[in-house]
């Protein structure tokens, strides 16, 4: 119907202020958590400087840094940060990202990496199921073979791989 | 001439059969890291770091600073055929690659454009030959308080010189030197910030950080512009290469000056972008053809391609005679010197002689074997852009955890990657600059040493960082450089308020 105007339109999201204001506030929260920490332990002079002295001045700065980015986000034009469907495909690599990483641990990264292989693969959707399997059996071998067997890389091995002998 | 001997011996030492072999793996592996997304030069570099822990140094840096030189390379690649600019400072090079693609005349832009790069990356390699064993011999009599005023220079000129909003440049510095501070402190043997975690007792990686900040976030950019790419298609024969060579002598003039933009805006770190731009900017205002700027201008390639790579090589002077680098990944580089056992800095032009000459040696010859390879083998590259995202982002994606795993053997530091792959992508977003953090990273032990050690031996007085005609030069010289944009600014300022009142005070 109108068209034309959708295009103008920007594209429903969150907005860049919000997330610049968190940003610099979490940099001033930063700051103060260097501050307290180094001037806790000493950031003085006792016949030299203290192992704080250091981190202390360049927290300061860092703590005037974050309040000026602070100020001028209230004052800067407030555009999109991130429209939804953009958020929507990030979320969509975020998600089977920190499984994978959440899987390392218990089963392996040859096992986590074929999971995230197929996870990922699977919620984008765009390839067919034969050639999702193919990858995720080949990488994770691929990677066997040039990480392990070639240049004797220790990599995180889980129970599949102690069942194999390795 | 003492240095052309070295020299020599360099070039028999980088031209052993497994130093070549390294070479041309480097400078293939550097094109993949350069085209796809995800992997730049200073991740692509950080990932492989651990592979060579094994290595004999010499070889190991043969092999890196390769795939830096491919990297540099397979940058122009997406920029002229996808209109995807791989690094930063490949940005200029879309301006007027992508419009000559759209004509057809891909094959000449992407001669035009390694060419450019070989020029301008061949420009510095002999400014580093005879310029730094200079500099690293000045630097041999420099005390703590001279190296101090060397690192407030770099990171001075990275505030005064960046294009960035400069609050964000100075918290993204900060940031780095505090995340540095974390961990075992080297001079009392303390433990900073750790808040009682063991974890954080080893402090952050550098290389963490920067597989984090350059690879999973950029992977994290790139999908929220969906998943395909749309690329023109480009083959390269001989007698396209061999006419636009014979073009080229044309150019001279747009050649030397970029060349020269970009080895003085090289040596003054964070500068490869800058001169990208400037280089394009000066060939816009002085070229015949300044008006086809834009709509697909073969100068308009040259121009940003040559400055950005001698300022991408010059940037490895500083880093070699003075142990600071000019760009993240040259950054990255040191890091795989103090790895390797290798002290950078001055000292190491007299200690390790076979290893900065035999460096130097290959970046002649990585250069020109990276400049054959890549116009033998663009096709090969772009059809790797042709490949899904969907096979390629969970290989990129699974490659990166590997290489933040091997680094020590942790699988916190997978999270601690992850976690710094969300920072980055907000940080980019947010226009907050990614390379001073890593710099500051690297470099902030070292700076931090060097103010310790200048202020136990001054007994904390300020004045021994203006004790002497040297160091009182290098302090006043980061005085000039810090205001240098900021009073830049205010002049701008001032003048665009002048012209709004005047129009006003006339009516």
């Amino acid at each position: 119907m109108s068209s034309p105007d959708e295009a103008e339109a920007p594209e429903p999201g969150i907005a860049r202020r919000p997330v610049e204001v968190a940003t610099a506030a979490i940099l001033i929260g930063l700051a103060g958590l260097v501050l307290w920490d180094s001037y806790g332990r000493g950031a003085g002079w006792d016949g030299g400087p203290q192992n704080g002295f250091f981190p202390a001045r360049v927290g300061w700065l860092f703590l005037a840094a974050a309040l000026f980015i602070l100020f001028q986000s209230f004052r800067s034009e407030n555009q999109v940060f991130v429209t939804w469907r953009q958020l929507a495909q990030v979320v969509r690599v975020l998600g089977p990202l920190v499984l994978f990483v959440a899987l390392i641990a218990p089963l392996g990264l040859y096992v986590a990496a074929a999971i995230f292989i197929v996870v990922f693969m699977g919620v984008i959707a765009t390839a067919r199921w034969w050639s999702i399997l193919l990858t995720a059996v080949l990488v994770p071998l691929a990677c066997f073979w040039i990480f392990e067997l070639q240049f004797r890389v220790p990599l995180p091995k889980g129970p599949l791989e102690a069942a194999l002998g390795y | 001439m003492d240095d052309l001997s070295s020299l020599f011996t360099g070039f028999q030492i980088a031209l052993s059969w497994h130093n070549v072999g390294f070479m041309a793996i480097g400078v293939v592996l550097g094109i993949i890291v350069g085209v796809l997304p995800g992997l730049g030069g200073p991740n692509g570099v950080a990932i492989l770091l651990p592979l060579t822990f094994g290595m004999d140094p010499t070889s190991a840096i043969i092999l890196l600073s390769s795939i830096y030189w491919g990297a540099l390379f397979g940058g122009a690649i997406t920029s002229i055929l996808f209109n995807i600019p791989g690094e930063a400072w490949s940005v200029a090079t879309t301006f007027d690659g992508y419009p000559m693609a759209v004509q057809g005349k891909a094959a000449e832009a992407l001669t035009a454009a390694f060419t450019a790069s070989f020029i301008g990356a061949l420009s510095g390699v002999v400014l580093i030959t005879f310029v730094a064993p200079l500099v690293a011999s000045f630097a041999l009599r420099f005390g703590p308080a001279e190296f101090f005023a060397v690192f407030l220079l770099t990171f001075c000129s990275f505030i005064g010189m960046g294009r960035d909003n400069r609050a964000k440049i100075l918290a993204s510095l900060c940031l780095g030197f505090l995340l540095a501070a974390v961990g075992l402190d080297s001079i009392s043997g303390d433990l900073r910030m750790t808040f009682g975690s063991t974890e954080l007792m080893r402090g952050f990686d550098f290389l963490i950080v920067v597989i984090g900040l350059f690879g999973v976030s950029e992977i994290l950019l790139t999908v929220e512009e969906g998943l395909v790419f749309k690329g023109k298609q480009a083959k390269i024969d001989l007698k396209v290469v061999l006419r636009t060579w014979a073009g080229l002598p044309r150019y001279w003039a747009t050649l030397v000056r970029s060349s020269i933009v970009g080895m003085w805006m090289g040596v003054t770190p964070g500068g490869a972008i800058a001169a990208s731009f400037m280089g394009y900017g000066l060939a816009k205002r002085f070229s015949k053809h300044g008006k086809n700027f834009g709509k697909g201008e073969i100068e308009g390639v040259l121009a940003p391609e040559t400055a950005a790579h001698a300022a991408g090589t010059s940037a490895l002077l500083p880093m070699l005679a003075l142990g600071i680098p000019g760009s993240a990944t040259a950054a990255v580089l040191l890091g795989g010197l103090l790895v390797w056992g290798l002290q950078p800095g001055p000292m190491l032009f007299v200690e390790q002689k076979d290893f900065v000459w035999g460096l130097i040696a290959s970046m002649y010859l990585g250069n020109i074997a990276g400049l054959i390879i890549v116009l033998a083998t663009v096709p090969l590259f772009a059809a790797i852009m042709r490949i899904p995202f969907s096979f390629v982002a969970p290989v990129i994606l699974i490659v990166c955890a590997i290489g933040a795993y091997t680094i020590s053997n942790s699988i916190f530091d997978i999270w601690l990657m992850l976690v710094f792959g969300v920072v980055g992508y907000v940080f980019k977003k947010l226009d907050y600059p990614l390379a001073p953090l890593v710099l500051a990273l690297v470099l902030g032990d070292r700076a931090e040493d060097a103010f310790r050690q200048a202020l136990i031996g001054s007994g904390g007085a300020l004045d021994v960082f203006w004790a002497n005609g040297l160091v009182t030069t290098l302090v006043l010289l980061s005085m000039m450089l810090l205001f240098w944009g900021p009073v830049g600014d205010l002049i701008a300022a001032l003048n665009r308020r002048g012209r709004a009142e005047k129009p006003a005070a006339a009516e």
